[in-house]
């Protein structure tokens, strides 16, 4: 630690990699296998999912930032409670800001806000990451890290709203015509709705992502 | 045949290694081995090959199914024609059916050999047959009208999720015919249950007699309306509305005779699946608190898909149990639990599916414990005689 004299750059190449290596090689949802409970129950539409990713980002980058800052004062037994209570004041925070703001969606994503506390990529960033580090290089892992786990999230309530309600943004995409009981074809399909098919979704991406990046294939 | 024969000699030299079509190797292997009997012989080691193949082992399941299938057509105009009261001759009656069944069976087939040739031919595995079989029981276990657009989609669904994730035919953990319809029930409710699905040409209602009503009899027994179920003499002979295939218990019996015969389907499991059902039957006959639990315990084996399943899906070789003694374990708990679902759960009237896609997760760990069971038995004898 101390060798390091001269100042690094705000945005070097180490601080950079910090940001992007969550999105895709070290990806809390797809390769961490973190934060599965939250994908699966907030994903059926899009709007609460970019809400809930948001909400994510903020807790992640600010509880890893307030707990580098006083990483050196904590006392390391008792460290897992003051990590608690930093990150339940900034979802308490988190809640009443989506409550005054958008509270349709905050009515919609009900416990889950709550629930975020438990998230375990949050914790496990603050024990992985931001004990051992300084603020910044902290804040950029926690925003890189929520990023990747919103991106999931965005990218499973995508084919699940488009599939199962054919609407994006509650936006109609398929017509309404179409539906066999105005005499079309289709039909919504319902399983998507379903937690379940967001598990299977999110294999589909893990399967995706791992047969393009070969290296993150455990034997 | 002779002359078949030469000309697939004749054209292989294209698809080895080197020729025109390398990339094709795979489709061409698949339907040379299932044209001919392959006459590869083991250079090493002194094994035996049995000439009973897989290829061959799933035409005798396709032989099975024929009965069921070709009375399935039939049960469809036959069904169709009750509802509009139409007096149709034998001839007329089969036609209809056929060609409402047909377009079913060919979807089928068509995506799910799309999907494994697709999947065999990148990763140079010679194409498995597995499908040969899940192919043709897609189309029996769907209700008549199912639109084809979903039984496209469901049959996508059970090979690539059901199958291909795992490795392909043998390594997978449930059984992709029941995984499609599983699918579609619960993606598309409205059209795979209800009163309305099972009889072609019902949805529409066009010339339908009044007071026509395309319930099965499990829906009957579940409204507890059982003075209006069919005669036992109907449900045996499959006179009934229900999915393609599973009407008739006469001609899936006469199935299970040529599978077991034949050594193919295992007499263990079909065995236990029935009694597991005139256990649960009994069971319920002994509480009586509803109408439904009082019909007769044997009743509920002739009707839905009981037998069906019990016959052609619970005796699975891949998702079922491995070990003797877990096939009787597997199979009586297979038809206790579609009792337990069909009786006690008012959301659905038929548990064989379900029972069966349950069991299937839990066949390697009966497995487990039955090989765990022996060996510790084993161990104690030795130990006994070790220590006299």
């Amino acid at each position: 630690m101390s060798e390091v004299k001269e100042k690094e750059p705000l945005f070097s190449a180490k601080n950079l990699k910090l940001l992007t290596e969550p999105i895709d090689s070290r990806n809390p949802v797809t390769v961490l296998v973190l934060g599965i409970c939250s994908a699966l129950a907030v994903t059926v539409k899009l709007k609460p999912a970019i809400v809930m990713a948001l909400s994510v980002i903020v807790v992640t980058a600010f509880s890893n930032l307030i707990i580098s800052l006083i990483r050196n004062s904590i006392p390391n037994r008792i460290r897992i409670i003051v990590q608690l209570v930093v990150i339940s004041s900034l979802v308490i925070l988190v809640d009443q800001i989506l409550k005054a703001y958008v509270y349709d969606v905050s009515k919609q994503l009900s416990v889950f806000v709550g629930l975020i506390i438990t998230n375990c990529i949050i914790m496990g960033r603050l024990e992985a990451f931001a004990l051992g580090n300084k603020p910044w290089p902290s804040f950029l892992d926690g925003i890189g890290n929520g990023v990747g786990y919103g991106l999931i999230l965005v990218i499973v309530a995508f084919f699940r709203e488009f599939l199962g309600s054919g609407t994006i943004f509650n936006y109609r995409v398929i017509p309404i015509d179409w539906y066999i009981k105005n005499g079309g074809f289709y039909e919504n399909n319902g399983m998507m709705i379903l937690p379940p098919m967001a598990l299977i979704t999110v294999g589909i991406i893990i399967w995706i992502q791992r047969s393009r990046n070969r290296k993150l294939i455990e034997d | 045949m002779k002359a078949l024969r030469n000309y697939l000699d004749k054209i292989k030299p294209h698809f080895q290694k080197g020729g025109r079509f390398e990339m094709l190797h795979s489709t061409f292997d698949a339907f040379e081995t299932f044209l001919f009997v392959p006459n590869t012989v083991t250079t090493k080691g002194s094994h035996i090959r049995d000439s009973l193949d897989l290829k061959r082992t799933m035409s005798i399941v396709i032989i099975a199914l024929m009965p069921a299938m070709l009375f399935g057509m039939w049960n469809v105009g036959y069904q169709h024609a009750l509802s509009i009261d139409a007096g149709w001759s034998f001839f007329e009656t089969f036609w209809y059916g056929f060609l409402k069944v047909l377009p079913l069976i060919v979807v089928s087939y068509g995506v799910g050999l799309f999907i494994e040739f697709a999947f065999a031919q990148p990763r140079g595995h010679e194409v498995n047959e597995g499908f040969l079989v899940s192919g043709l029981l897609i189309p029996l276990i769907m209700p008549v009208g199912v639109p084809l657009w979903m039984l496209a989609i469901a049959v996508a669904f059970a090979v690539i999720i059901g199958k291909e994730v795992f490795g392909g035919t043998g390594y997978n953990v449930f059984n992709p015919a029941l995984l499609a319809r599983a699918f579609l029930f619960f993606a598309y409710p409205s059209h795979m249950s209800g009163d309305k699905v099972w009889i072609a040409g019902l949805t529409q209602g066009q010339g339908v007699v009044d007071g026509f009503s395309g319930a099965t009899p499990l829906a009957k027994a579940a409204a507890y309306q059982i003075e209006q179920m069919p005669s036992v003499y109907d449900m045996f002979m499959g006179f009934i509305p229900g999915s393609v295939g599973e009407t008739s218990t006469l001609a899936i019996l006469i199935g299970a005779a040529i599978l077991i015969v034949t050594g193919i389907g295992s007499w263990k499991i079909m065995v236990s699946v029935f009694g597991g059902g005139l256990a649960a039957g009994l069971l319920f006959n002994a509480f009586a608190v509803n109408p439904y639990m009082e019909i007769s315990a044997w009743q509920h084996l002739i009707m839905g898909g009981f037998a069906f399943g019990a016959v052609f899906m619970a005796t699975d070789p891949v998702s079922a149990s491995q070990t003797e003694k877990g096939k009787w374990i597997y199979g009586f708990l297979v038809g206790f639990l579609a009792l337990l679902v069909r009786v006690l759960n008012p959301a659905y009237p038929e548990g064989m599916m379900l029972a069966i896609l349950l069991m299937n997760a839990f066949a390697p760990l009966i497995d487990y414990y039955v090989v765990e069971a022996n060996i510790r038995r084993r161990m104690n004898r030795a130990k006994k005689v070790a220590n006299v």
